[in-house]
């Protein structure tokens, strides 16, 4: 009974950087606990669920069960409803996160990971100063278990972390304050993603449509924490659904706060590491944070192997971590970063110029690097920045 | 004061995430302010998704 043992390494959230981590350390020969406080891994999905397949490919194969639409193009709406279409490079994904979790969560427990859902965890044990364990409920009991590594993988939250004294909050501005409904229905282009960017449709954010299929999609938006005090996320994605599509049917729906910053200066302690959401990993620009956690996840895991054969789990070892997440892919967020900041200080008079200038240029001559030659035109530097994450998703 | 509106939450975590003195405890579908920490800073109430929280004072007014 896992009440009763005591492992190598106990990960707290069984989103995808959690399900990865115990993937890779399982892999590892090391003895695993994931802990999830839902009832079932992958319910409920707080997500858009759009991946690229180049990213996914890193860790999984794509599987068919999961997949709900392959996306192809993109299409980007100025606030005056200009739109510009790019022909994506490497294809994307809409997934169904329920199977894609699950799945997720399955091939670690193939791999000997423990997983236990309805787990709650409330505290971490310290030894010597150094994280030893956690403590939580499960099913109206308390449970203690000891661990010479734990992984928060705690998701938005974060609160692992803190409990260990890392700074996890997330400053107002830069939390997406997030709501999506998935629609059915209507009809949409089951290959494309639209993003809408306007100060009126989304502030300090943006929306998006993401096709489930040709008669469904998920529709959303997310809200700078700067303005969602002024107006709640709920009321701009109502409004956007009335008049665009008065007679879908919502058939699920989901909120959520998406933390677009820069990856955390520090997320590693004496015998912890954050991975995923928890250590901010997310995307900023995009808001996209399902590779970027499993990525987090997989380095994470991989690195409680190597402290473990090594008998160290001390912060100074475990940082070779965070020095593996920044050479991938850390300073890429810090440039997504100063384009989301650069973007959404844009008027929508400026993003509307931007967009018409593009448009001019025939659709069947749309290259990329042609959109990217006007573009820069317009608006120098910033937007061939936007673009290039745009297109890599 | 910031109250919970009853049966209205959706656990999603963003007011967690956001909250400067970790005093709200998130279960599965269980939300709880703990009023000896809670500083009153309304993040909370301005962050989340679908107006879940009130400022009962401003309320009363
Ligand atoms: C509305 C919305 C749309 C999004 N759209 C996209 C998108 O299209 N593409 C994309 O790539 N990303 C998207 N994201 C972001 C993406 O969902 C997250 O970045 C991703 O899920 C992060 O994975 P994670 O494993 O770090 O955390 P999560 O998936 O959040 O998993 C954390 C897990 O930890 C559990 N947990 C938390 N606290 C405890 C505790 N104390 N004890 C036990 N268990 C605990 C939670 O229940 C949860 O299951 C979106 C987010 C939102 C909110």
């Amino acid at each position: 009974m896992w009440k009763q043992q005591k492992f190598d390494l106990i990960i707290v959230g069984g989103g995808p950087a959690g399900s990865t981590a115990a993937r890779f350390a399982a892999i590892g020969g090391i003895s695993v606990l994931l802990l999830e406080k839902d009832r079932d891994i992958g319910v409920p999905v707080r997500c858009g669920e759009a991946a690229s397949d180049e990213g996914l490919r890193i860790f999984v194969d794509p599987d068919t069960r999961w997949i709900k639409s392959v996306i192809t193009k993109l299409r980007l709406i100025s606030p005056s409803e200009h739109t510009i279409d790019i022909d994506l490079k490497q294809k994307g994904y809409i997934l169904d996160r329920r199977i894609f979790d699950y799945d997720l969560a399955q091939y670690a427990a193939d791999e000997g990971a423990q997983i236990v859902c309805k787990a709650y965890v409330d505290g971490l044990l310290f030894k010597d100063g150094k994280v030893a364990g956690v403590t939580g409920e499960h099913l109206g009991e308390r449970f203690e278990v000891e661990s010479d590594i734990v992984i928060g993988a705690d998701g938005v939250e974060s609160r692992v972390g803190r409990w260990a004294g890392l700074a996890t909050v997330v400053k107002m501005k830069d939390m997406e304050s997030a709501i999506q409904k998935t629609i059915a229905g209507i009809e949409v282009d089951e290959h494309r993603f639209d993003f809408y960017m306007s100060r009126e449709w989304a502030p300090g954010g943006y929306l998006w449509i993401f096709p489930k299929g040709p008669n469904a999609a998920n529709i959303g938006l997310g809200v700078s924490g700067k303005y969602s005090r002024f107006r709640s996320a709920q009321r701009y994605l109502d409004d956007f659904l009335a008049k665009t599509f008065p007679d879908g049917s919502v058939i699920s729906s989901t909120v959520g706060g998406v933390p677009c910053d820069k990856t955390l200066k520090k997320f590693v302690t004496d015998g912890l590491m954050l991975a995923g959401d928890s250590a901010h990993m997310v995307n900023p620009m995009t808001g996209g944070g399902i590779v970027p956690g499993m990525r987090g996840g997989m380095l994470a895991g991989e690195t409680a192997v190597e402290a473990i054969k090594a008998g160290d789990t001390s912060e100074k070892f475990l940082n070779r971590y965070p020095k593996a997440w920044h050479k991938i892919g850390g300073k890429n967020h810090e440039r997504f970063y100063s384009i989301k900041e650069a973007i959404f200080r844009l008027t929508d008079k400026e993003l509307d110029s931007i967009v018409a200038a593009v448009e001019k240029i025939s659709p069947d001559e749309r290259s990329i690097a042609k959109v990217f030659r006007k573009a820069v035109f317009k608006k120098p530097s910033l937007v061939v920045d936007v673009m290039k994450v745009f297109a890599g998703i | 004061m910031i109250e919970i509106k009853p049966n209205k939450c959706d656990f999603c975590g963003c007011c967690v995430g956001v909250c400067p003195v970790d005093c709200i405890d998130l279960k599965e579908a269980d939300i709880d302010i703990d009023y000896n920490v809670c500083i009153d800073c309304k993040l909370c109430l301005y962050i989340c998704p679908i107006e879940v929280f009130e400022d009962v004072e401003t309320a009363e007014i």
